[in-house]
């Protein structure tokens, strides 16, 4: 870190995120792997994912791709557009309101069934 | 390795590298990736974010739900190319992290190889998962059943 500027701010976000996705993503293929055993053992491991714990760790994930998304199309934005590296502040500024303007109905739709609501109309909890 | 930037160049910290000047090498076509890719990703990766966990509660994506999301070909090519594009960006980007932070060069070769068969070994289950899967066949069974067992 030099200095602490948005710059690098958004160069570690950036990266962090990145391999909090990447991480996740490993993860992922593996536990979808399971599918390929059938109906009971696919539906009671997925069913990890309906635990409170489980819900806030996606929402981290949902927040991350969404930052990771925004802001690589802000380094691709200063990479073509000739003007763009004198904006980049600015447009991290945007790329952080974009994030949380996006995040927060998405949140919504994944907190809300860990209080017994179901916006989509059905849902359940996994018990811990 | 980040790509050369030419004297006089005005360098801007942005968390990227500077776009490369030219070149056919394995550096360039990795900037052009992270691009193309990442640009495919945000679609991508955005929408299947919001099928799976806000047009659809995750605690309903059960076995059913992707039987019936995988009897239109649509869904696994849409799959396949999120698998496909995700593991490639991620894993590149983390070998760039490698190459950052690991100063000792056998130590680099050594990680980047590991992440090179990682690479391979994730894209061929996931595909396996991907292209295999079908309604009511235990894929696994019948593959343990063909080894004998």
């Amino acid at each position: 870190m030099y200095r602490g500027q948005s710059g690098q701010w958004s160069w570690l976000l950036h990266r962090v995120t990145g391999l909090a996705i990447l991480l996740f993503l490993l993860v992922h293929i593996v536990d979808i792997t399971l599918i390929g055993f059938g109906p009971t053992i696919y539906n009671d491991a997925i069913s990890i994912f309906s635990l409170w714990p489980i819900r806030l760790v996606s929402l981290a994930l949902i927040g991350a791709v969404l930052f990771h998304a925004f802001n690589g199309i802000r380094i691709i934005l200063i990479d073509f557009w000739a003007a763009g590296y004198k904006y980049q502040s600015q447009m991290f500024y945007v790329v952080l309101a974009v994030t949380i303007l996006c995040f927060l109905p998405m949140a919504y739709f994944v907190v809300a069934p860990i209080f017994g609501i179901c916006p989509q109309g059905s849902c359940s909890m996994t018990a811990m | 390795m980040a790509a050369p930037v030419k004297e006089g160049q005005k360098i801007t910290s942005y968390g990227a590298s500077a776009r490369p000047t030219g070149g056919t090498g394995f550096e360039t076509f990795s900037w052009w990736f992270f691009r193309v890719s990442g640009v495919a990703l945000v679609f991508l990766a955005i929408i299947h974010l919001f099928l799976m966990h806000v047009s659809t509660d995750v605690s309903e994506t059960v076995y059913d739900f992707v039987a019936k999301r995988y009897d239109n070909p649509f869904w696994r090519g849409y799959d396949l190319l999120l698998l496909t594009l995700a593991l490639f960006h991620g894993l590149n980007g983390l070998r760039i992290v490698c190459d950052d932070y690991i100063s000792s060069r056998g130590w680099r070769v050594a990680i980047v190889s590991g992440i090179f068969v990682i690479a391979i070994s994730f894209w061929l289950l996931g595909m396996m998962t991907i292209i295999t899967f079908h309604r009511n066949i235990n894929v696994a069974q019948s593959i343990l059943g063909m080894l004998g067992h």
